[in-house]
C-alpha cells in the first residue's frame, strides 16, 4: 500500500521548548490513525507538521511522497481545525458557501462552474446536511458544523482527512453519529488522521494509534496499544486521561 | 424543526427584502458610474479640443443637476463643483471603504483602519518634511500622494510585525498607531513653516471638503477601480482566508501573498477615504457598515453587499447632513452609520455581541 504520510526522526521546537522529539512513523493510505497524548504534549503540532503547516526543526516529512514543503496538491487535504469551528459562529457564512471553498484550490481565479456545485451538493447529501445548505453556519449545532468543514474536505475530493479534536463540545449522540461517519469514509478509502483525547472513542474507531508525548511512545493497531503501557507511560503518573469503567 | 420553521416565516420578508437589496446595489452601480464619469470629465474639460468641449458639455450637467437640488431644497451648495467633487469622492468611498472593511471585521482585524489613518498621516508630515527639504511646492495632492505610499509601506510593516508576534494584538496596534501619529505631529511642527502652503493638521485629522481637489478625486477613482477588480478576481481567496486561514494554508492557497495584498488595499483606502473623513473617524467607515451588514446577512456575498449599501447611504446621508446643516463631513458620515448599524441590529434576530464573541 502507498504512503500517505510519511514522518521520519522529525523534531520540532517553539523557542526554547521542545514539542516533538525525534518522532518517526509512516500513514499508509486507508489508515484511520488516531494521535493521543496528554494535553500539550505535541499532537496538534505533530499534525501541524505533517500536513505541511509548520517546518520541521529537523527530519523530513513527506505527503504523497513528496516533500511536505514542496506538496502543492492542498486540495487533497481536507483539514479541521478548533479554530476554524470558533471564526465560523461570528461570521455569516452559508454551510453551501462553507463547503463551496473545498472546490476553491481546484477553480483557482474562475468561477466555479456546474461541475464544482454538483460536487458540493453531493458532499452535502453524503454528510446529511443538505436541508441546511442556506442556513448561516453559526445557526448550526456543533455536530452539524463539523459536518460541513468534513462536506467541504469531500467537495475538494480531499483523500486525507486531518481532524483536530472535532467532537469537542458537540453533545455525545452526534458525535457518535460523527464517528460512524468518519468509519464510513474510511472505508471508502478516505486516509483519516485524527486527534482525540477519549482513548474509548479513539479505539473504537481507529485502527492504527500514536501515543504522544513529545516522543512517540507507542505506534501501532489498536490491539497492540491498548495491551502496551504506553499509556501510563506517556501521561506518567499525573497525567489526566479520559477513561470510562465499562467492560 | 422550530429554526426551521422561523425561516420559512421569514421567508416572505426576505423577498421583500431582496429586491431592496437589488435596487440598492442597482442605484450603487449607477452611482459609481457617474462618479467615475465625473471624474474623467473633470480631467478632460481642462484639456480643450473637441473631447474638452464635449466633458465641458457634460460637466455643466453636473453642475445643472445640483442646482436643480439646490432650487428643490432652497439651498446653495449642489450647484458648486466643490461639493460635486466630494459627493462623488464619497460615492466611491462608499464602496471601497466597507468592501474591504468586511474582510478585515471577519478577521478580527478591526483596528487596523484606524492604525493605517493615523500612519497616513505620518505620510502626510514625511512629505511635508520632503517638500519643506527640497522645496518643491508641497500641493495637497503631493502630500495625499505621499501618504498613499507611506501608508501602503507602513502597512506591510505592520503585517511583518503582526506575523512576528503571531497576532494582530493589541499592544504592536497601539504602538503603531499612537508612535506614527506622534512623529506626525512633532514633523509637521518642524516643518510646516518652511512650505509655501499653509498645512492645517485640524483638515487631516477631521476631514475638510477643500482639501478633497480634482487630483484628490482623481486618485480615489484609480484606487477605487483597482480595489474593486482585485476584490472581484480574488473573492474566493480573501473568502476562504477569511474564514479559515488555517485551512487555506493547508489547500496551499498563498495566504501572506493575500494578507499583504488586503492590508495594502485597505491603506490606500484608508488614505483615500481620509480626505473626507479625516485621520480620527476615517475607519468607521470600514467598520460599521460591515458590521450593521454582518447583522443581516445570510451569507458572505450578501453580507459585502449590504455593507456596499450600507456604506453608500451612510456616505450620502451624512454628506447631505453636513452639506445642508453646514456640519462637519466626517462625524455626519459616522453617525448615520451607526444609526445603519443600530437599526440593523434591531431588526436582526443575532444579537449584537456574536461579532465580538471569538
Amino acid at each position: 500500500m502507498s504512503t500517505a504520510v510519511e514522518v521520519e526522526g522529525v523534531t520540532f521546537a517553539y523557542g526554547e521548548t521542545v514539542a516533538v522529539e525525534d518522532v518517526s512513523l509512516r500513514v499508509a493510505e486507508g489508515d484511520f490513525l488516531g494521535l493521543i497524548g496528554p494535553n500539550g504534549s505535541g499532537k496538534t503540532t505533530l499534525l501541524h507538521l505533517m500536513i505541511g503547516l509548520k517546518q520541521p526543526d529537523a527530519g523530513t516529512v513527506r505527503l504523497f511522497g513528496k516533500p511536505a514543503a514542496a506538496f502543492e496538491d492542498g486540495e487533497r487535504i481536507g483539514y479541521v481545525s478548533q479554530r476554524a469551528t470558533d471564526r465560523s459562529r461570528s461570521m455569516p457564512v452559508s454551510v453551501r458557501e462553507a463547503v463551496l471553498m473545498g472546490r476553491f484550490p481546484h477553480v483557482g481565479h474562475s468561477r466555479p462552474g456546474p461541475a464544482d456545485h454538483d460536487l458540493v451538493d453531493e458532499a452535502l447529501e453524503r454528510v446529511d446536511i443538505a436541508d441546511l445548505a442556506q442556513r448561516p453556519i453559526g445557526k448550526l449545532s456543533g455536530g452539524q458544523r463539523q459536518r460541513t468543514f468534513i462536506a467541504r474536505a469531500l467537495a475538494a475530493e480531499a483523500d486525507l482527512l486531518a481532524l483536530d479534536e472535532p467532537t469537542v463540545g458537540v453533545d455525545a449522540d452526534s458525535r457518535t453519529d460523527f464517528y460512524d461517519l468518519l468509519d464510513e469514509l474510511n472505508e471508502q478509502g478516505i486516509t483519516i488522521i485524527l486527534i482525540e483525547h477519549d482513548v474509548d472513542i479513539l479505539t473504537e474507531h481507529v485502527d492504527c494509534i500514536a501515543c504522544l508525548n513529545r516522543k512517540l511512545y507507542h505506534h501501532g493497531d489498536t490491539v497492540s496499544f491498548l495491551e502496551s503501557d504506553a499509556i501510563a507511560d506517556a501521561y506518567g503518573s499525573t497525567g489526566k486521561i479520559v477513561t470510562h469503567d465499562h467492560p | 424543526m422550530s429554526l426551521d420553521t422561523a425561516y420559512a416565516d421569514r421567508r416572505g420578508s426576505n423577498r421583500l427584502g431582496h429586491t431592496v437589496e437589488l435596487a440598492g446595489l442597482a442605484l450603487t452601480a449607477v452611482f459609481a458610474v457617474l462618479a467615475l464619469l465625473f471624474v474623467v470629465v473633470d480631467w478632460l474639460r481642462f484639456g480643450g479640443g473637441p473631447a474638452g468641449a464635449a466633458a465641458t458639455g457634460i460637466f455643466d450637467q453636473y453642475i445643472a443637476a445640483g442646482a436643480v437640488l439646490d432650487t428643490v431644497l432652497g439651498t446653495r451648495v449642489f450647484e458648486s463643483p466643490g461639493t460635486i467633487r466630494v459627493v462623488m469622492t464619497g460615492v466611491l468611498i462608499g464602496i471601497v471603504g466597507p468592501l474591504v472593511g468586511t474582510f478585515l471585521v471577519h478577521r478580527q482585524m478591526a483596528l487596523i483602519g484606524e492604525t493605517l489613518a493615523h500612519t497616513a498621516f505620518a505620510g502626510v508630515a514625511v512629505g511635508v518634511v520632503v517638500a519643506g527639504l527640497t522645496g518643491i511646492a508641497g500641493t495637497r495632492d503631493q502630500l495625499v500622494f505621499i501618504a498613499f505610499i507611506v501608508s501602503a509601506v507602513a502597512a506591510l510593516g505592520l503585517q511583518r510585525l503582526t506575523e512576528y508576534t503571531d497576532s494582530y494584538g493589541d499592544v504592536p496596534i497601539a504602538i503603531v498607531l499612537t508612535g506614527s501619529f506622534a512623529v506626525g505631529t512633532l514633523l509637521i511642527s518642524m516643518f510646516r513653516d518652511r512650505l509655501a502652503i499653509g498645512i492645517d493638521i485640524e483638515g487631516f485629522l477631521f476631514g475638510q471638503f477643500a482639501i478633497v481637489t480634482v487630483e484628490g478625486t482623481r486618485m480615489v477613482a484609480v484606487l477605487t477601480v483597482a480595489v474593486v477588480a482585485l476584490v472581484v478576481v480574488n473573492y474566493k481567496q480573501f473568502l476562504f482566508i477569511t474564514f479559515d486561514e488555517q485551512a487555506a494554508r493547508v489547500a496551499r492557497l498563498n495566504v501572506r501573498g493575500y494578507n499583504s495584498l488586503l492590508i495594502v488595499m485597505t491603506a490606500v483606502v484608508v488614505v483615500g477615504a481620509m480626505q473626507i473623513l479625516g485621520v480620527i473617524l476615517v475607519a468607521g467607515l470600514l467598520v460599521i457598515p460591515a458590521a450593521a451588514a454582518s447583522q443581516l446577512g445570510r451569507n458572505f456575498r450578501e453580507t459585502l453587499y449590504l455593507s456596499v449599501l450600507f456604506g453608500q447611504l451612510s456616505v450620502l446621508g451624512g454628506l447631505f447632513i453636513a452639506l445642508v446643516g453646514s456640519l462637519p463631513g466626517g462625524g455626519s458620515i459616522i453617525v448615520v452609520a451607526i444609526g445603519c448599524y443600530i437599526a440593523a441590529v434591531a431588526v436582526s434576530d443575532r444579537s449584537a455581541g456574536q461579532l465580538s464573541i471569538h
